[in-house]
Parts: structure tokens; C-alpha cells; sequence
């Protein structure tokens, strides 16, 4: 029987295992070597330059610019998304007018909303790009957005979008709340779900508005969810590489203002065959994720509510 | 959700008091602060459908346009149905080439890493061994991992790998799907595995079964729900993926929908055959937007299970 268990287990685990460490396991070492070298690819041609890629970065301004947008977008974007997925989902399940004598109902349709909302995380983010690089066609009257600024008159509003350096990267951040908000709605309305009605009714009776039911209902209750859905946002956010490389100007432009780290690497590496300093981007971007993980985690702590 | 609040019928005690009596002028004051709310909160909802929906449509009925067309008259319907921008993207554009080569990559990738992953959930949940939590956060500790970072070693991995050649190929590129989705897969079945209850296995055991055929007849069947979500879940991921291939598969014969779309939409900036790239992308979502209609549930749930953890 003994016997019989462990063959059962090494049988089990040894494909797995096998796959996992050649390709995840073994490259997740080589990064942290490969960027101790100069190297351009070739075979047995890697020079060893110790921490030489590190400091190269420190004082690359290209690198750094990449960085800060990146960080930008670290804060902006998961701070706008979750707070329109709060918003929506807080609507959709408690935001709707009393009737049939329940105090507390979603709005009519909301799994018709739902499901519209999160269409944009079941198609590819190519096509994603694609379409809003026609939707900021910088043409006054071929462009969607443009146009339609037009027609209602707001001429003024217009823009180049992406072509715009004080907006563009802006305008790629606009795609990323757009793309994810869906994710969070659904997300957060199945958390809000689990919270007793009876809490709701109860604030509602003694008089609380439904700012105040937010504030100090639903959003401590469902606290450990947004620390989560933070952290995954704020990974999607670290990397925005198809997004920047299929609709900016010139991938990374006008003038490197949307260019991000992932760009940046994928450029060094599979452009430049710089591949010993590619990598060395690569462990960076695990310190900032690493970093980001855990100041959110350090300071998004509260007490946990048991409901 | 419907369902929820429709099963929370109760208290109309309670709401007849709302509007009666003692506490009228706060109950007014609520019932137009309300109302004002309702119209804003209603619209901002529909707003928000607009936005996200127009675009996904835009683009259903941009493929039926002249390529002229979409980019002058970007709003408009189209004059007459351009049924030849699908042919031309299917052929011309080879579409059809890469629909085939997602559907044979991703077709093995999904059985491979279910197949895989549910094995491996399988013994890390249920199984006591010397190094069984070690080798479980291995495989959690790989969600952690920037691809970015990844993807430099992986290529000369790849290319350097004895014996079976696996950049551009098929096999490897099945091979790296299975293993960048091993992490969230065998985590999400170990925990899937530890709910179901331990009589039945057991029972199997007693009446003789073998270790692999109490799993293969009586837990993976148990595990369904489970594998559906997971299933969905990693064919949604693989079928969008995106930088992987880009690294891993630069054989124009053997490009994938994702990466082929790509490569159009950076080749043709904003002239050339926008109609065809509208039908490309349409055919590209074709299997994606099914999945999504049939198991609209199935799909929610399963790509926010990760985070509900």
C-alpha cells in the first residue's frame, strides 16, 4: 500500500514538475544570472560584468522614464478602476428603488449590465488596441472620438490623443481602467453579495443614506477584496507592453512619452540582442512588483471583520 | 444577483414604517436625495454600457464596410454588406492559417495543463509526503513571477533545448502555455480537491480501486465544477495570449491569432485593409465571444475566483 502511494505520487507529480521547472523554475534562475553578463546571444559568448547592467540603469534616463510612467500608472489606475468598480457594483446591488417591499434591491437588468461591463476581459488586449487606436484617430473628422466631439459641438475638445505628449499617456491609461473595470464589478458585486442583507436595513432604518451605507458598510466589509483586487490591478499596471507597442506613436512616443519598462525590455533584448541588460530590466521589474505587493499589504491592513 | 435580491422579500413591516409617520421629514428629505441619485447612478450605468459596448459593436459592423468607409465614416452603417472583407482576411490576411494554428495550440494547451494541473492539485491536496508543501508554493509562488522577467531565459531555453526543436513550433509552444498556467491551475485544484469529501475516495480504495483509478473515475468526475471554471478560465488565457508567442513564436507560418492581428495592425497604421482587420477580428473572437454567451456564469466566476480567495 505504502509502496503503491508513493509510485502514485511520483507518477502524478514527475510531468508536472518536469514542465514547471524547465520553463518557469529554470528561466526564473538563469534572469537573475543572465543579467550579471554582457550578452548578445550567442552561445558561450557571455561576458561576465557583475552588477555593470545595474548600474547602467540607474543611470539610464530612458530607463527611469519608462519607470516613472509605469509608477504613474501603478497609482492612477488601479485607484480609477477600483473605485468605478465599487461604484457600479455598489449600484448594481444596492443602488436600486425599493420595491415589492424589499428595502435593499440592485437596479433592473444588472446581470445584463454585468455581462456588458466585463466583455473587455474576455477579448485579446490586441484587439483591444486596435480598436482604440481607431477611437483616437487624430483626425478631426475620421476619428471616432473626434468626431463625435464634433457632432455635439464640442470642437474644442478635440485632440491628437496619442499623438498629444502631454496626454497620451493619459489616453493609454484611459484603456486600461475601460478594459478592467468590468473585472472588478463582477468581482465586487459577488463580495457585496455575501454581505447580510439585514446590516443594510438596519442602517437604512436608522436613517443612513446610501453615501453613508457605502462608507461605513459596504466598503469595510469588503475591504480584504479591494486589498486583493489592488494588487492585481496594480500587476496589470506594471505591464500596459501591448497596449504602448500596438497604438503609441512610434512605440513609446510621441518622444518617449508613453514608453513603459516591459517596452523598454522587449525592445533591448529582442531589437538590441542586449540581452545581459534586458534581463537585468527584468529582475527590476520584480523588486517593484515585489515592492508594490508588499507596501500594499503593509498599509491596506485593517482589522478583519468577521461577518 | 436578480435572484438574490428578489429572494429578500421580507420586512414589508419594516418599509410601511419607513414611510409613515414620526420620522416623515428625514424619510422625504431621503426620498428625493434618491430619486436625484437614482437618475444620476441609473445613468451613469447606462453610460458606462455605452461605452464598453459601442466599441465591441463598432467593430461587428466596421467588418461588413469598405475599408474607405470606416476609417472617413467611422460611425456610419455600412452602404452595403462587404461579405468580402471575411473572405479576404480569411485567405489574403491568413486568418484562417492562424485561427488553425491558435486552435491546434491551444486545443493541446488546455488539455494539457487540466490534465496536468488536476493531477498535480490532486496529490499536493491529498496526499501527506515528506516535501508536499515545498513543492506547492513552488508552483504558487510562479503566479508572483513577472513574465517580462521570464521570457529573456525562456527564449534560449527554447532554442536550446536538446534534441526537440521548440521555438516556433507547436510542442513548445503547448509546452509554455501548460507551464505558465500550472501555477493558478494547481492552486486552484488543490484547494478545489481539499472541499470534496474523503468518504468516496475511500470507499473506492476499499472496493479495490488503484490510487489512478479512483482518481480518474471518482474525483476528476466530482471535481467538475471545478474543472469547467479552471477549464474556461485557461482557454481564455491561452487563446488572448499575447507576449509569449510574440518572444516565442516568430515564424510567420506559425503565428497565432493574437500576434498575427498584431503584426497587421502595426504594418498597416492608418491606411490599408481595415475592413479585412476588422473581420480578422471578429473571426479571432468568434470562439471567445461563444464561450462567453453559453457560460456567462461559468466565465465570471472563474476568472474572478483567484481573487475571491
Amino acid at each position: 500500500m505504502q509502496h503503491g502511494k508513493y509510485r502514485f505520487i511520483v507518477g502524478f507529480l514527475a510531468l508536472p514538475l518536469l514542465i514547471y521547472a524547465i520553463f518557469v523554475i529554470s528561466p526564473f534562475v538563469q534572469a537573475f544570472q543572465i543579467s550579471t553578463t554582457e550578452w548578445s546571444g550567442l552561445r558561450g559568448a557571455a561576458k561576465n560584468i557583475g552588477l555593470g547592467n545595474y548600474d547602467k540603469l540607474l543611470h539610464s534616463d530612458e530607463f527611469w522614464n519608462a519607470l516613472r510612467h509605469n509608477i504613474v500608472m501603478l497609482v492612477l489606475v488601479p485607484i480609477a478602476t477600483l473605485a468605478l468598480g465599487l461604484f457600479f457594483a455598489f449600484m448594481l446591488n444596492v443602488g436600486g428603488r425599493a420595491r415589492r417591499g424589499a428595502l435593499i434591491t440592485g437596479v433592473r437588468g444588472a446581470s445584463f449590465y454585468k455581462f456588458v461591463y466585463f466583455f473587455p476581459q474576455v477579448i485579446s488586449i490586441t484587439i483591444i488596441s486596435v480598436i482604440w487606436f481607431n477611437i483616437y484617430n487624430p483626425d478631426p473628422h475620421d476619428g471616432m472620438l473626434n468626431s463625435l466631439l464634433g457632432a455635439v459641438g464640442l470642437d474644442s475638445l478635440q485632440s491628437s490623443w496619442l499623438g498629444a505628449r502631454s496626454i497620451a499617456l493619459a489616453c493609454i491609461m484611459v484603456v486600461m481602467v475601460w478594459a478592467n473595470v468590468g473585472f472588478y464589478v463582477v468581482l465586487f458585486s459577488a463580495a457585496m453579495a455575501s454581505i447580510p442583507r439585514e446590516i443594510y436595513e438596519a442602517s437604512l432604518l436608522d436613517g443612513a443614506n446610501r453615501l453613508h451605507t457605502f462608507f461605513r458598510i459596504t466598503l469595510p466589509l469588503l475591504w480584504d477584496t479591494v486589498q486583493t483586487g489592488w494588487v492585481y490591478m496594480g500587476i496589470i499596471a506594471m505591464d500596459a507592453f501591448a497596449l504602448v507597442q500596438i497604438m503609441s506613436v512610434n512605440m513609446g512616443g510621441p518622444d518617449g512619452a508613453t514608453d513603459v519598462v516591459p517596452l523598454r525590455l522587449y525592445q533591448t533584448a529582442f531589437r538590441d540582442s542586449q540581452f545581459g541588460y534586458a534581463a537585468a530590466m527584468g529582475v527590476a521589474m520584480l523588486v517593484v512588483t515585489l515592492l508594490f505587493a508588499v507596501l500594499t499589504m503593509r498599509f491596506a491592513r485593517r482589522e478583519r471583520i468577521e461577518f | 444577483m436578480t435572484t438574490e435580491t428578489n429572494a429578500v422579500e421580507k420586512l414589508p413591516a419594516a418599509a410601511g414604517r419607513r414611510s409613515e409617520g414620526g420620522k416623515s421629514a428625514r424619510t422625504t428629505h431621503g426620498g428625493t436625495e434618491r430619486g436625484v441619485l437614482n437618475v444620476f447612478s441609473h445613468g451613469m450605468l447606462i453610460v458606462w454600457a455605452l461605452m464598453v459596448g459601442m466599441p465591441l459593436l463598432w467593430v461587428l459592423w466596421s467588418s461588413f464596410k469598405s475599408s474607405g468607409d470606416i476609417l472617413s465614416t467611422p460611425w456610419s452603417l455600412p452602404d452595403r454588406l462587404h461579405f468580402e472583407n471575411w473572405s479576404n482576411a480569411w485567405e489574403k490576411a491568413n486568418i484562417g492559417k492562424m485561427f488553425l494554428n491558435t486552435l491546434i495550440v491551444v486545443g493541446g494547451s488546455v488539455t494539457g495543463t487540466m490534465v496536468l494541473g488536476s493531477m498535480a492539485g490532486y496529490v499536493l491536496a491529498r496526499f501527506t509526503f515528506p516535501g508536499n508543501r515545498v513543492l506547492y508554493y513552488l508552483f504558487v509562488a510562479g503566479m508572483s513571477f513577472p513574465v517580462f522577467m521570464l521570457v529573456i531565459p525562456l527564449f534560449f531555453v527554447m532554442r536550446d533545448f536538446p534534441g526537440i526543436p521548440l521555438l516556433a513550433t507547436y510542442q513548445g509552444l503547448i509546452a509554455v502555455y501548460i507551464a505558465y498556467s500550472l501555477p493558478f491551475t494547481v492552486f486552484f485544484m488543490t484547494s478545489f480537491f481539499r472541499t470534496l469529501p474523503t468518504s468516496v475516495a475511500e470507499a473506492a480504495m476499499i472496493d479495490g480501486a488503484s490510487h489512478a483509478r479512483t482518481f480518474f473515475q471518482v474525483m476528476l468526475p466530482m471535481a467538475k465544477p471545478g474543472l469547467i471554471s479552471i477549464g474556461i478560465f485557461n482557454f481564455l488565457g491561452q487563446w488572448n495570449q499575447y507576449l509569449l508567442p510574440m518572444v516565442l513564436n516568430q515564424d510567420e507560418d506559425k503565428y497565432v491569432l493574437t500576434q498575427g492581428l498584431a503584426n497587421i495592425a502595426l504594418q498597416q497604421g492608418y491606411e490599408g485593409d481595415w475592413g479585412g482587420l476588422m473581420a480578422g477580428m471578429m473571426i479571432a473572437m468568434l470562439p471567445v465571444l461563444l464561450v462567453y454567451f453559453i457560460f456567462q456564469r461559468q466565465v465570471q466566476a472563474g476568472l474572478t475566483a483567484g481573487a475571491l480567495k
